[in-house]
């Protein structure tokens, strides 16, 4: 019991209390790039979701079973990426195969998530981590990523309506608002220590 | 008009009119992630420079035998490559910067710049070319990083504080918005250590660039107007 109670604590801190975007700076770039629209910042979050979670599952074991055994712990980059990267393109496959209205509204997204940090950044984060907690970090940070990137397409939409200062239209606003929101989120810092719960 | 740009400005352009930061807007999460304190983001941008110029040296050196449909996991593994070398390095000379970077140094594979120059420019271009574009986008990458993590150490902290990463200068720390080491008084506004503050300054930095770009572009449109204006004026006073 208690151990599930510390999984869904740790969820819930590496999704709002230290955020993968607010605090952590992974995914910055596709957070400003694709954040205007409502829709398509759904259909990158939920991207960004599912292939997190993939790679976190397929990482770690082969970190941990492969690598670690073989002696060859420098190679991590080189496979998580190349681990991703094929991840990527067998997720694009399938959705293609399975739907096609699906594969429309998220296609464009998936190249773009090879070079999202937020994915690389887990799974170079789980190494230090035993299985079920670094699912719980890919978890949290997935659903993390999806909260944040909508709320701030919700902003951003109002925001295009505005009577704003020349110089700021575009990106420079985009950043103020993610400083206002990083504010926000860190009003929530201390809320769980994880420590308490044995999981640091 | 198709000429090729001269080997002097494929060298100069990235480190001001097309800086990858400032300009393009790429990088972003290095350049909030490792800008609280002025020393990493210089370390960081000098691996950065390292991986940037050899992975550009690398892949135009390949750029005709790299097949055109998988030519993005052949780059993904050049640069992967050489972050490995750039860890392994940093990590054995450098610990203490190794340390500060953290998971940043990993997190150069998936550097938007580094895989912009290889597709945009070094699988294009002639090697001399493509070396100085990568010389030239690192170093233009350093000093913004080095920018925005002056103004946000300064602001955070008050002091400014050299040999804590770079071990191998002496200790030492200027005080600008404090007071000298014993007194209590601090101008600092712990803000801009934060994540939040790193938002704001880049925001801000961003917004002036573009306040510049606007008053240029006026002012040329103005020049351009009075120009016309007395062309139009000439020619009816010829007309007379």
């Amino acid at each position: 019991m208690e151990y599930v109670i510390s999984f869904i604590l740790a969820i819930i801190s590496y999704m709002v209390i230290d955020n993968v975007i607010l605090a952590r700076y992974f995914g910055i770039c596709s957070f400003i790039g694709v954040g205007n629209k409502i829709k398509s910042s759904i259909g990158m979050g939920l991207a960004v979701f599912f292939v997190t979670m993939m790679a976190a599952l397929v990482c770690w074991p082969l970190y941990n079973f492969i690598l670690v055994p073989a002696g060859m712990e420098y190679m991590e980059t080189i496979v998580f990426i190349l681990v991703i990267a094929s991840l990527v393109q067998m997720v694009g496959f399938f959705i293609k195969k399975k739907s096609m209205s699906l594969y429309k509204t998220l296609g464009i997204y998936l190249p773009l998530i090879t070079t999202n940090c937020a994915v690389l950044g887990v799974a170079e984060s789980n190494m230090a981590f035993d299985f079920g907690r670094s699912m719980a970090n890919a978890l949290g940070t997935s659903l993390g990523f999806v909260l944040v990137i909508f709320i701030f397409a919700c902003i951003r939409v109002k925001l295009e309506g505005s009577n704003l200062p020349k110089a700021f239209k575009g990106v420079p606003i985009a950043l103020i608002v993610a400083g206002l929101m990083a504010i926000v989120f860190m009003g929530l810092g201390g809320m769980i220590n994880l420590g308490t719960w044995g999981l640091i | 008009m198709d000429q090729k740009p001269s080997k002097l400005k494929v060298f100069l352009d990235p480190l001001c009119k097309a800086n990858p930061l400032f300009v393009m807007i790429l990088g972003t999460c290095p350049a909030l992630a490792v800008t609280t304190s002025l020393e990493s983001a210089i370390g960081m941008g000098l691996l950065f420079t390292f991986v940037v110029f050899c992975s550009n040296l690398i892949i135009s050196l390949l750029r005709k035998v790299i097949p055109e449909e998988v030519r993005t996991p052949c780059y993904i593994v050049v640069i992967a490559t050489f972050v490995t070398v750039v860890k392994l390095l940093s990590s054995t000379f450098l610990p203490e910067l190794y340390s500060s970077l953290g998971v940043f140094v990993s997190l150069l594979v998936v550097n938007c710049i580094v895989l912009g120059r290889a597709e945009a420019f070094a699988s294009q271009n002639t090697v001399v070319d493509s070396m100085l574009d990568g010389l030239g986008n690192g170093l233009g990458y350093t000093w913004a990083i080095a920018a925005i993590a002056l103004v946000r150490e300064v602001l955070g902290t008050g002091t400014l504080t050299f040999g804590k990463v770079f071990t191998f200068i002496p200790k030492f720390t200027l005080p600008i918005l404090s007071g000298y080491s014993g007194s209590d008084f601090s101008m600092a506004i712990p803000l801009f250590k934060s994540s939040a503050g790193g938002f704001l300054v880049l925001g801000i930095a961003l917004a002036i660039i573009a306040a510049v770009n606007n008053e240029k572009e006026r002012k040329a449109k103005e020049k351009a107007r009075a120009e016309k204006a007395a062309a139009a004026a000439a020619a009816k006073g010829g007309n007379n």
